[in-house]
């Protein structure tokens, strides 16, 4: 199996979903002719043409419009927005179309398009090109929200939202984006939406995290479980909306103890409604209050105070702690 | 020099057009009908015109005002009087409304009530047919109000990029909701803002359907030869309220248009007009009008007792159609 990073499992899968079906298509500023800002769109235009690699002038609200125009029309674009800070001039088309283009026209049109676009911090930009804003997508009805984490489940969850019929806003945690390699297999590789995974079973508290954060969260539950005897289950949400609360609650139910760590903003961010939905289902399992790790409620610093605003391993290690003790 | 057969459909789709709205006042008044509805009354010249230049192939995308343009991409009236009143036997099966208005089987791709929220939807089908070489057209009905939003901008610039065959159809009834175009805009030609995009672009009596029917075939030929958008700027007038018969919202009264205005539109009548042209020109007698007519009425009346016979959608209903499943 080759070793990639995520750009290059996320170049894999539209090469191979526009490969295997010639209605998918990508479109953007600069995704084709010079193979998008980070790459994740380079070698498409060479290999399928400028009608299928299509470069657009600067203006998401007219992207994405004409993304849902095609989408309903029967083809499969998938847009790229350079930075999902860029995107927010997209909740018109979005909320106001393509989310409830089903519902409208009670299921005579679908609208199966993909957003994609890069999102958080950790990269030392600006607050526009560092925020995670996932819940904007998530408190609409219709669209599907995934967060991959890992160059594999980036290749697997892209193809399944190229092949989803309904929208997907499919956001990529640009932290994660050459961070690390790992093998993707050569056989293609989808997984479901809506499924969250247990990257790693334990018994003393769950642990639910997703896109960047997955990592540095794995990295404290390591070095954790290194000094001391304690099982961590270990929990990559990887879909936000339709969130899979059957997976977490049945390990709450298990473990008793439960930390969230997110990049988000901390008030209504998913672990809110993760905490809410625990409370619905077990809350009488619970040993001890969950806890969130998250970001603040302020608008993201500019790079020299990233840090303060990101959650940190110290951050994280103090929530598991303090949750284990309680 | 128009075919009679030409000539009959425009008289026949404005006819159907007009009734069907006429046929919602009472509803509306009465209660029947609560959710907003927006008449196209005095309209219809428009619709019909344009819509006589396509075929189901080609799509066509409204707004909130768009009865006119569900119905002569040849929608279903009866499924839309259903619609509008909510019944699960309508276009949407009763969740859109009288702003929703689908009829995929015949091109008519969808109305949205945001302003200028369909017009990058048109250019999008205008791409698909592009890529697939299809032949076929795409067309955006928008009214004045539109010509504010950013999106129409972005709209018209990358449809003369990619020279793509969409016509762009500005209904200029001179009101937005209910300020007068002076009021929001430096000047009245609305059809110029085409023009720096290399946009062909003009501007006709919207209330007179031959000029219409015109402009709409120059443009269906230039579309179909792949010589890129078209811009048409329709000058024409609601009859009727911008919301509801006369703008009677919970008992008020804000159509505040002068009198003298309205009357000297209602002298300009599209349908009176053709009707005329038809009887002076012996394309039709009268007693042939007023069949088409009572017919029309007839299939109207029919439409109201099919809504009458219908449910409202099932409750258990409520969660389906937000995924696929």
């Amino acid at each position: 199996m080759p070793k990639m990073n995520m750009i290059q499992a996320i170049n894999l899968a539209l090469h191979e979903e526009m490969e295997k079906d010639e209605t998918v298509l990508v479109m953007g500023q600069d995704v084709g002719v010079n193979g998008g800002v980070f790459r994740a769109t380079e070698g498409l235009s060479v290999k399928f043409g400028k009608e299928r690699a299509i470069d657009t002038p600067l203006a998401e609200s007219g992207i994405i419009g004409s993304a849902i125009g095609m989408a309903i029309a029967g083809l499969k674009p998938v847009a790229e927005i350079q930075f999902s800070g860029f995107s927010y001039l997209t909740l018109g088309q979005l909320e106001g179309n393509a989310a409830r283009m089903r519902t409208r026209s009670r299921g005579q049109f679908t609208c199966p398009l993909v957003m994609r676009m890069p999102y958080g911090g950790g990269v030392r930009a600006l607050e526009h090109h560092s925020e995670s804003k996932e819940t904007y997508w998530a408190h609409t009805a219709g669209l599907k929200v995934v967060i991959p984490s890992s160059p594999r489940n980036a290749r697997a969850l892209l193809t399944a939202a190229i092949r989803d019929p309904d929208p997907v806003i499919f956001m990529e945690p640009k932290h994660s984006y050459r961070a690390f390699k790992e093998e993707v297999p050569e056989k293609k590789e989808t997984m479901e939406i809506g499924k969250a995974e247990i990257v790693r079973e334990g018994s003393d508290l769950t642990l639910v995290s997703w896109g960047a954060m997955f990592h540095l969260t794995k990295k404290v539950v390591d070095q954790i479980q290194s000094e001391r005897k304690v099982s961590i289950e270990l929990i990559d949400l990887l879909t936000i909306s339709p969130m899979d609360s059957a997976t977490i609650n049945a390990s709450v139910r298990k473990t008793g103890r439960c930390v969230i760590v997110q990049e988000a903003q901390k008030t209504l961010g998913p672990a809110s409604e993760i905490i809410a939905r625990i409370n619905d289902e077990v809350l009488m399992y619970l040993e001890a209050p969950v806890k969130r790790v998250s970001g603040y409620d302020v608008v993201m610093p500019y790079f020299g105070r990233e840090k303060m605003y990101l959650p940190t391993m110290e951050r994280i290690r103090r929530a598991i702690e303090e949750t284990l003790e309680f | 020099m128009y075919s009679e057969e030409v000539l009959k459909k425009l008289y026949a789709d404005m006819i159907l057009v007009r009734l069907s709205e006429e046929s919602l006042v009472e509803p509306i008044l009465s209660g029947d009908v609560k959710c907003p509805v927006h008449l196209y009354s005095g309209q219809e010249a428009v619709a019909a015109g344009i819509g006589a230049v396509l075929n189901e192939k080609d799509s066509a995308f409204g707004t909130h005002r768009s009865h006119g343009h569900y119905l002569v991409k040849g929608g279903s009236v009866k499924e839309m009087i259903a619609e509008i009143h909510g019944k699960s036997t309508g276009c949407s099966k009763g969740r859109g409304g009288s702003m929703h208005l689908y009829a995929p089987d015949k091109g008519f791709l969808g109305a949205a009530p945001i302003v200028a929220g369909t017009i990058s939807l048109a250019v999008g089908a205008g791409m698909a047919s592009s890529i697939r070489k299809d032949g076929t057209v795409a067309v955006s009905f928008f009214g004045d109000g539109a010509v504010g939003e950013g999106v129409l901008y972005e709209s018209l610039n990358l449809a003369a990029l990619r020279k793509l065959p969409v016509i762009f159809v500005c209904e200029n009834n001179l009101y937005s909701t209910h300020l007068h175009i002076s009021e929001i805009r430096p000047n009245d030609e609305i059809y110029k803002i085409a023009e720096p995009f290399g946009i062909t672009s003009f501007r006709v009596d919207g209330n007179d359907v031959l000029e219409v029917y015109e402009a709409a075939e120059k443009a269906v030929e230039q579309c179909r030869n792949n010589n890129g958008p078209v811009f048409i700027e329709t000058l024409t007038y609601r009859m009727r309220g911008h919301v509801g018969p006369d703008d009677n919202i919970q008992g008020t009264h804000t159509d505040i248009r002068p009198a003298a205005e309205v009357e000297d539109w209602r002298q300009k009548d599209p349908i009176e007009r053709l009707k005329k042209y038809l009887l002076e020109n012996g394309v039709a007698d009268v007693e042939e009008l007023d069949l088409i007519e009572r017919e029309i009425q007839q299939e109207i009346n029919e439409a109201y007792v099919f809504t009458n016979d219908s449910q409202l959608p099932p409750k258990s209903e409520l969660e389906k159609y937000v995924f696929s499943k």
